[in-house]
């Protein structure tokens, strides 16, 4: 898990390669072209096609299963390994339980009492608190991420001071961070409002969401080209003006691939900074719960694991329909084809 | 019109998990309490080493039963995590007690922690290095060459102290393995030799089914060195508090002292109710299970069972011992845990004595000498 982390800083900048420069030189005009291709493809598709693409993930999980018991079947019982190095998993019953028994495990109680819940309600509500937390650090991480894109975007030195900050702040490792915010977190009070640890696990969500956003944003904000920017001056639109009509429609493009990217890191941090805490009540908790008594059977380990990936999916899909709802805003002229007021005549 | 729905979807959801977030059943994130005094309670909170689990059965009790609250003490219980160190927490004023082990305590005191040992609960050291029979490792001479299994992280040194007295240099004469949270590295093969602790992970592996037999593994089918027996065991859990707030704050001492009573109480308790400490246990959310939990109660019992002094008296000798091997043996990177003899208030005996001088009027047995531990039949996977 925590070994995750480390990759969110390489993974960041990718945004601003793959969806970046050609938009960037052409201008606003073309980011009506680009939503368009950004949008998933089965938005407009016919059912057929939505069929389709449900069968093919049925498909690809039923390969995975049956690539896992394959490999259960005819693996190696002592694993692989290459110049000593451990390469190729054992295969067997502790560190590969059979797919059914990971499926079985999910309803069997987690503890043999009488007010015990089963693993895979212990696991749904363990999801279900981490994506609360990684919901509440991404809100935050965005808000703060497109303000620090605004200020760097209006002031250039802003951006020459911060943004090596912004990036050398991904390059701190998560795990040392966690405890530091728990910390902290003792200390503060707002208001009437009692710092609560869930809310430090937030901050740590935020801290690598903001990061994808901020980037992303900012190059978002900086797309349109010269003669977009010449138009706007030509109406005497004010800096503000700019920032609405022009900055902001153009760097929508930009800122969807980030908010998917934010979203992912916003959920990574919240079981990372669980684990690191432990905060009671998530996915993060819960995987050391059950590693802790994985020496007899480790498919409660993997219920766990599949629980953060779950987690993951549903995230990302909430992120699709914010990136739908935007998308179709763009489209249908929800806020960017207006012509801008004439100034002064 | 899907799109259109799809968006009022999407902001509905989002308002729902924002709302679900800031408000939230805090049933689960947040135990009662906090920083405001209730009917006149003292609010004290106390930092664990790790989650919930019978190893801390005795402050859990007292908190159950009512034995904090019958002290004045509104007591709130931190559970630790993969990366909290309570001594820190202790230090840095978040928490008034906190429950560590002696030698890690003393390295952080080393480092500034300000922080006293007021009650030595655990008399005995439960950390073993477990191996299989046919290994033919009865003691730490017979580490030589072996893989040796160990968490690092000042878990070590018990460990180290023992190959040294043996006569091995931990460095080069064993190969040493860094341990993951379970036991099958050991089960598998890949280590020789594993650190457990005698409530936790030596339970695990008796939880584990021997794939030669189909039944779960037997205490015979293991040999096990205990550092107790070999002489390199260190203190571990011991009640801290903050050795600043025991100088200026008359009213801290108080607490100190009701604190230590009511939890030494509670460890009376779940000395002579093992199983209803278990039940306690698994409903403050242990996952661990029953048989487990069982098995830990009933080994934590054997750690501070029965206590010659009385509960929580530091024995000078074994606080000696600890802070010798602390500052005389060696990790793997050629560290020591203590450069030197603790400074300042590093442990005392006024509080817990004081407690004890209570309890004995009461008519509670601080000593245990009466003390036989029950026999815990594991299940598979502890369940």
């Amino acid at each position: 898990m925590t070994r995750a982390t480390p990759t969110s800083p390489t993974t960041g900048p990718d945004i601003v390669a793959s969806g970046g420069p050609a938009s960037a030189a052409t201008g606003g005009a073309s980011a009506r072209h680009d939503v368009a291709a950004a949008a998933p493809a089965w938005a407009g598709s016919p059912w057929r096609e939505r069929l389709r693409r449900v069968l093919l993930a049925v498909a690809a999980l039923v390969l995975l299963c049956a690539v896992w018991e394959l490999y259960r079947a005819v693996g190696p019982t002592d694993g692989g390994r290459l110049f000593g190095v451990p390469v190729l998993p054992r295969a067997t019953d502790t560190a590969m339980p059979h797919t059914w028994d990971i499926v079985a495990q999910l309803g069997e109680k987690e503890v043999r009492t009488a007010g015990s819940d089963t693993v895979g309600v212990a696991v749904a509500k363990a999801m279900w608190f981490s994506l609360r937390v990684a919901f509440a650090g991404l809100v935050v991480g965005v808000v703060v991420g497109v303000l620090l894109a605004v200020a760097m975007a209006r002031l250039r030195i802003v951006e020459r001071g911060l943004l090596p900050y912004v990036i050398a702040s991904q390059t701190v490792p998560l795990v040392a961070l966690a405890p530091l915010v728990a910390g902290w977190g003792g200390k503060l009070q707002l208001g009437s409002l009692e710092w609560e640890r869930w809310m430090s696990v937030s901050m740590i969500a935020a801290y690598l969401a903001f990061f994808p956003v901020a980037v992303g944003m900012l190059r978002g904000l900086q797309s349109p080209g010269p003669n977009a920017v010449e138009l706007m001056r030509s109406y005497a639109a004010s800096w503000w003006q700019t920032l609405l009509r022009l900055r902001l429609p153009a760097s929508v493009p930009f800122l969807l691939p980030a908010l998917r990217l934010a979203a992912a890191s916003a959920v990574i941090g919240a079981i990372v900074a669980e684990i690191s805490t432990g905060t009671r009540g998530g996915i993060g908790r819960l995987i050391i719960d059950y590693s802790q008594s994985a020496s007899s059977d480790a498919s409660r380990l993997y219920d766990a694991v599949l629980g953060a990936a779950v987690a993951g999916l549903l995230f990302a899909g909430l992120i699709s329909l914010v990136e739908l709802a935007l998308t179709w805003r763009r489209r249908h002229g929800g806020g960017r084809a207006r012509p801008i007021r004439k100034v002064g005549t | 019109m899907n799109r259109r729905l799809a968006g009022g979807v999407a902001a509905g959801l989002a308002a729902a998990l924002v709302l679900a977030a800031c408000g939230g059943d805090d049933e689960e994130s947040s135990p009662s309490g906090g920083s405001t005094a209730q009917g006149g309670l003292t609010p004290v909170k106390l930092q664990l080493q790790w989650f919930t689990q019978a190893q801390f059965a005795g402050y859990i009790a007292a908190r159950d039963l009512g034995y904090y609250e019958d002290a004045g003490l509104d007591v709130e219980i931190l559970e630790g995590g993969t990366d909290i160190v309570p001594q820190t927490v202790l230090a840095q004023g978040e928490a008034d007690f906190a429950i560590a082990w002696v030698p890690k305590a003393l390295a952080s005191r080393e480092q500034g922690a300000a922080i006293t040992d007021i009650a030595q609960i655990f008399q005995r050291s439960g950390t073993l290095q477990v191996s299989f029979a046919d290994s033919g490792i009865t003691g730490p001479a017979d580490l030589k060459g072996k893989k040796v299994g160990n968490w690092g992280f000042g878990n070590e040194y018990e460990l180290f102290a023992g190959m040294t007295q043996a006569g091995l240099d931990p460095a080069s004469d064993v190969e040493l393995v860094q341990q993951q949270f379970d036991m099958n590295a050991l089960l598998a093969g890949d280590i020789d030799a594993a650190q457990a602790m005698s409530y936790n992970e030596y339970a695990q592996v008796l939880e584990a089914v021997n794939p030669d037999t189909g039944e779960l593994y037997q205490p015979e089918d293991f040999t096990v060195i205990d550092w107790n027996d070999v002489g390199t065991a260190m203190l571990q859990d011991a009640i801290w508090a903050s050795e600043e707030r025991l100088e200026s704050d008359p009213a801290y001492r108080e607490t100190a002292v009701k604190f230590v009573e009511a939890s030494i109480r509670g460890w009376v308790h779940c000395r002579d109710n093992p199983q209803e400490c278990r039940d306690l246990v698994v409903a403050s959310g242990s996952r661990l299970g029953n048989s487990h939990q069982l098995w830990q109660m009933n080994e934590i019992n054997k750690l501070v069972w029965p206590s010659p002094d009385g509960i929580g008296v530091i024995d000078q000798a074994a606080w000696d011992q600890t802070v010798e091997i602390a500052k005389g043996t060696k990790n793997a990177d050629g560290a020591t845990v203590l450069t030197g003899d603790p400074e300042g208030l590093a442990f005392t005996n006024d509080y817990v004595e004081q407690a004890l001088e209570n309890l004995r009027a009461d008519g509670v047995d601080v000593v245990g000498d009466g003390f036989t531990p029950i026999e815990v039949v594991l299940e598979e996977g502890g369940v």
